[in-house]
């Protein structure tokens, strides 16, 4: 509670949170906003922004209203982003946990796998995986989280070797309690916190992903997204530039509220952690 | 001297064989799930020609060695590769190593490019933003730098091409060079040039406003360290600290940036040389996605891996340079 109270007394954190709640209202409420399917006719094509109170942004090539995409493309962006990040998190953790714990010749083996996901651009991995699969939106958080799993892996891997050396994980082990326990009570436990420090740029880096990857037509063709608005109107970016630029502007505004919210997370973090011993960052 | 090189030579043959078993997992793991794809190369471009009869398309699998299981697949890419045989491009009907070849050169330009001005960038205004930690010009820097930072490459060509090349007017909208230009020597340097401004910068913009922060971030640590004190306490003047002891700690954090960034600036490629129509390497891996290219899509990935390989490499043998305190150990990691 300490840390969240430290949190809104950022300016970041509390500019991070507003910006977040308004979004993920947006999102969770899309169809009570916006009602009806975005892909829907709802108008004039190409009707400009603010010059009809019914479609406030006006509509795009084939009539669709622009601002039911946006609300309804919020939904897909948040979740798409913060499923891909939770997955890649967990699976880091996962990997990480796993090669700390068992060193030797496991650890060798899951690290190098590590290095071959690190090397590989986490965008052509998504590219591929999506093209091989077929886009879905499964697939795509899958093909983003494959893209973003390496860095908390080897974040998780780092703690816990310093974690396992401890005093009470050497005093759980003389007790007798099974490998399991200690892993999972005694290290894991320790070993979130610099991964979640981490999480919001994976959240961001998602989210951004998410985006372009639709924008090349390698998301669901049957659902709004941002990136496949800024394409769609890309094609008539010389006569409608708003087509292109309000659902960018969208996604600017999403990721800035992601990263206030992460700096402001580490600067509160930092103020509770003082008295703590830092250990190696 | 003798023996900088010596250790600077130890350090790229451990790093290469390092690499090596890295390399075959991406092999093994990129081949597996090229494989798990609905219909082969055959297939593909049976589609792209209108179709053909069975015999046509058995043939074809033979020649292309489809015919064989996957382990023996397997392992004729992986000898082919020991003899750097990427294999043949199913749409573009050439060898992967050839088109890779040839496109290469233009993402490394506009790569190249980006990288250097957002390095020279990013730090000269990381290095003004830190002078003085926390004061107004420091906190305007890093919301800037952080709406900069938030600002997705593809969204941002769109928008500069519209500003500069179709309002303006100022630079061409898309393209490597003006085609047919009839322009050599250094005339077409700068038709070149010219072409690669737009692309260069919305590449660049993410990664200034990242060095910027980097920058700064690691110049207020710096702030801390006893022997800026010790120099503000002889009495240096302030440029002298902040140019000599300050910003010059700070620029280790920064190179070691670059060889993180490396992967994700690769896959920025992508979607940037799309919009600006660069033949280039990113574009080359959405034709292959896009024609069902199977061998091309691996040499690209495999040739990717291989160059962020080189440049962490490049990024480690500058470190050890800069900082002497990086010896052999520390740099096995």
């Amino acid at each position: 509670m300490n840390l969240i109270h430290n949190l809104i007394k950022k300016p970041e954190g509390i500019a991070g949170i507003v910006i977040l709640a308004i979004l993920i209202t947006t999102g969770v409420f899309a169809s009570a906003i916006a009602p009806g399917d975005p892909l829907q006719i709802s108008g004039r094509p190409l009707l400009a922004p603010f010059s009809d109170p019914a479609l406030p942004l006006g509509t795009d090539r084939l009539g669709r209203d622009v601002l039911a995409g946006i609300v309804h493309g919020a939904r897909t962006s948040l979740l798409v982003g913060a499923a891909a990040a939770l997955a890649a998190i967990a699976l880091g953790l996962f990997v990480g946990l796993i090669a700390g714990l068992a060193g030797g010749l496991i650890d060798e083996a899951l690290m190098r796998v590590v290095d071959a996901f690190q090397i590989v651009p986490g965008f052509l991995l998504a590219l591929a995986f999506v093209s091989v699969m077929g886009a879905s939106l499964p697939v795509v958080v899958i093909a983003i989280a494959l893209g973003a799993w390496a860095d908390p892996a080897r974040l998780t891997r780092a703690q816990v070797l310093s974690i396992r050396e401890r005093d009470y994980v050497a005093a759980a082990k003389v007790i007798g309690m099974h490998p399991m326990e200690i892993a999972l009570r005694q290290v894991l436990p320790q070993a979130i916190p610099p991964v979640l420090a981490v999480s919001a740029t994976i959240v961001a880096a998602a989210i951004l992903t998410e985006a372009a990857l639709s924008f090349l037509g390698l998301g669901n063709p049957n659902t709004v997204t941002w990136g496949s608005m800024i394409a769609e109107g890309r094609n008539v970016l010389r006569s409608s530039p708003w087509l292109s630029i309000l659902p960018g502007i969208a996604l600017v505004i999403t990721v800035v509220g992601v990263y206030l919210l992460s700096e402001g997370l580490t600067k509160a973090l930092a103020g509770t952690h003082t008295s703590r011993s830092g250990g190696e960052a | 001297m003798g023996t900088s090189v010596n250790r600077s030579l130890r350090l790229i043959r451990r790093r290469l064989l390092a690499s090596i078993p890295v390399l075959m997992i991406v092999v093994v793991l990129t081949f597996l799930l090229l494989e798990a794809a609905p219909g082969d190369a055959v297939d593909a471009y049976l589609l792209s020609i209108g179709g053909g009869d069975a015999t046509v398309a058995e043939n074809l699998r033979r020649a292309y060695g489809l015919d064989q299981s996957m382990t023996s697949r397997l392992w004729l890419y992986v000898t082919a590769l020991a003899r750097l045989d990427l294999g043949w491009s199913v749409s573009f009907e050439r060898p992967v190593l050839d088109m890779i070849a040839e496109r290469l050169p233009n993402t490394l330009a506009l790569m190249g490019s980006a990288t250097t001005l957002a390095f020279a960038l990013g730090s000269t205004l990381g290095i003004i933003a830190g002078s003085k930690p926390e004061s107004i010009r420091d906190r305007m820097f890093s919301s800037i730098s952080l709406i900069f930072y938030s600002i997705p490459g593809f969204w941002l060509g769109l928008v500069l091409s519209l500003v500069f090349a179709v309002h303006l007017r100022w630079l061409p909208t898309s393209g490597i060079e003006t085609i047919a230009s009839g322009k050599s020597g250094f005339d077409r340097l700068l038709d070149i040039g010219r072409h690669l401004v737009l692309p260069v910068g919305a590449l660049a913009l993410i990664y200034t406003a990242l060095f910027l922060r980097v920058m700064r971030a690691g110049m207020a640590e710096a702030w801390k360290l006893d022997f800026v004190l010790f120099a503000r306490a002889k009495g240096l003047s302030r440029t002298r600290i902040v140019l000599r002891h300050v910003a010059r700690n700070a620029t280790l954090p920064l190179v070691t940036m670059l060889g993180l960034q490396a992967a994700t600036m690769l896959g920025g490629s992508v979607v940037i040389e799309s919009i600006f129509a660069i033949p280039g390497f990113g574009r080359l891996a959405q034709e292959a996605v896009s024609g069902r290219d199977a061998p091309l899509l691996m040499g690209i990935i495999l040739v990717s891996a291989v160059l962020v390989i080189l440049v962490n490499l490049l990024v480690d043998l500058v470190q050890a340079a800069l900082d002497p305190r990086i010896g052999a150990s520390e740099a096995s990691s």
